[in-house]
């Protein structure tokens, strides 16, 4: 048994990057569904109507307490049994989104809990309308304190796109198995996509980090 | 304690003489309960425009909650506020019944009404200058350049014409305060409501919004409500007192008859008790 096999691993490399867009891409577009998919349903769980907010909470709760592997499993496997087509890329961003948007939700939620209650009394005074408060004057308070956690979840989505390749989404881990099967060799692609995961994700805390600081030196 | 601006309305005689009779807000039978308790009992209160009110009374008497009914911050449970005549929270159906405000009716007639909180309750992430024009521009449909020209009109008669790009945070309790009154003035509601406007106020602080609101008596004839701890500032600010008392108004009248010669028990003791602890 040799160790590491650098020619291998650049041989390799190639396929593994291309794969890697896959990843990204996923991530990138689930994540920015999944921010405001979440602000809409954790707005709409605070209404007080109440054909809106229940529903909106059941939803949150079933989606939250299942798996995202079975969620992508039915909407690739069984959806399509009730016309419901979706390639397998379709699928796992629709269904990384909706996962994630219940847990922007609940984050959401906290920060529009945290914004006090006299802010909402200065805009009923104001005469402004409950869009105009949210937009201008509600979210940029209740946005500030909850983007660390946001970012988890941006770091989040990004390691959980592997559970695709149950869905035969060709990202980089199910690139990475393929190269296994192919060269009885795991050693090296497994090693690289760890490698991929944890780069990119200290990235990504890193760029959040920075949001963060601009965001607080805008006050 | 009538004004010159005050005198020269009154003195010009218009043919809408005998709709003046009118009161500009009007209680009748309100009351608000918070489960058992009852915080407003059947209230009765007419003010006329451009009268000065101020409510005092001990804590808990329902004095803010006046404020915060007539604001919409709160609902009532039963009676009718009528503000410049029209229903608040209540609206005429097709038959002419009342019926509960849809959203519509409420914002068209809450418009009237500007309200100034205890605990200034400014956007924090907005400067001075965007805290006043914010609800012109997005309510009224002002325009930047107009409501830039009204915010600084207004900041400047509160004395912050330095203090335009200046977040909360960067401002005296007293500072906020006066840019929260030029946000409500902003809206030009036809009756402004102070709750208690200079008690979140260290002493030294209170005197400069005290003096605003006392040249916004002086040079404009709007309606104001007032609920206040400072003695001083009712007796010589207000043509009416309104002492509260569980719920209802207990004594009412000029500052003269109420402070120096009040009719009721109650009033005596509370005033006794005010004076004591100044």
């Amino acid at each position: 048994m040799n160790f590491f096999d650098w020619q291998f691993a650049r041989e390799i490399l190639p396929r593994l990057l291309d794969a890697s867009l896959t990843t990204i891409g996923i991530a990138l577009a689930g994540f920015a569904i999944a921010v405001v998919l979440g602000l809409f349903l954790a707005i709409g769980r605070r209404s007080r109507l109440r054909w809106l907010s229940w529903p909106i909470t059941g939803l949150i709760e079933f989606i939250r307490s299942t798996p995202l592997l079975i969620q992508v499993y039915f909407l690739f496997y069984v959806f399509p049994n009730y016309g419901l087509n979706l390639s397998a890329m379709q699928a796992g961003i629709i269904g990384i989104a909706l996962h994630y948007a219940c847990y922007t939700a609940e984050v959401y939620r906290a920060g529009l809990d945290a914004v006090p209650r006299s802010q909402w009394e200065a805009v009923t005074a104001l005469n402004m309308k409950p869009w105009t408060a949210y937009r201008d004057v509600i979210l940029p308070q209740a946005l500030r304190p909850v983007l660390p956690a946001l970012g988890n979840y941006l770091i989040s989505i990004l390691k959980d796109t592997p559970v695709l390749s149950a869905i035969t989404v060709v990202e980089i881990m199910q690139r990475a198995k393929n190269i296994g099967s192919e060269s009885f060799r795991y050693l090296e692609p497994i090693t690289m996509v760890g490698l991929f995961f944890l780069i990119l994700s200290l990235g990504l805390a890193w760029c959040v980090r920075r949001l963060e600081n601009r965001m607080e030196l805008a006050r | 304690m009538n004004t010159p601006m005050q005198s020269t309305d009154t003195l010009n005689p218009t043919p809408q003489q005998p709709e003046q009779a009118q009161p500009l807000v009007r209680f009748a039978g309100v009351t608000k309960r918070y489960g058992e308790l009852t915080v407003l009992d059947g209230l009765d209160l007419q003010i006329e425009e451009g009268e000065k009110v101020a409510i005092i009374g001990p804590s808990g008497s329902g004095k803010s909650t006046l404020l915060r009914v007539l604001m919409t911050l709160e609902g009532i449970d039963e009676g009718v506020i009528e503000v410049d005549g029209e229903p608040l929270t209540h609206m005429p159906d097709a038959s002419g019944q009342l019926v509960p405000a849809n959203a519509r009716h409420l914002r068209r007639v809450r418009g009237k009404v500007g309200m100034v909180f205890q605990s200034f309750n400014l956007f924090p992430h907005m400067n001075a200058l965007q805290n006043v024009m914010e609800a012109p521009v997005q309510v009224l449909g002002l325009s930047k350049r107009e409501a830039r020209e009204r915010a600084e009109e207004l900041l400047a008669m509160v004395g912050l014409e330095d203090k335009l790009e200046h977040f909360p945070a960067q401002l005296s309790g007293g500072q906020q305060q006066r840019v929260a009154i030029a946000r409500a003035l902003a809206m030009r509601p036809k009756v402004m409501l102070f709750d208690e406007v200079t008690s979140a106020l260290d002493p030294e602080l209170c005197g400069e919004v005290l003096n605003v609101i006392r040249r916004l008596g002086e040079a404009h004839n709007l309606t104001m409500l007032m609920v206040t701890h400072q003695m001083g500032f009712a007796r010589e600010f207000a043509d009416r007192v309104c002492f509260f008392h569980q719920g209802r108004i207990h004594e009412q009248g000029s500052p003269d008859e109420l402070f120096n010669n009040p009719r009721e028990e109650r009033t005596r003791e509370f005033l006794s008790a005010v004076n004591e602890a100044h």
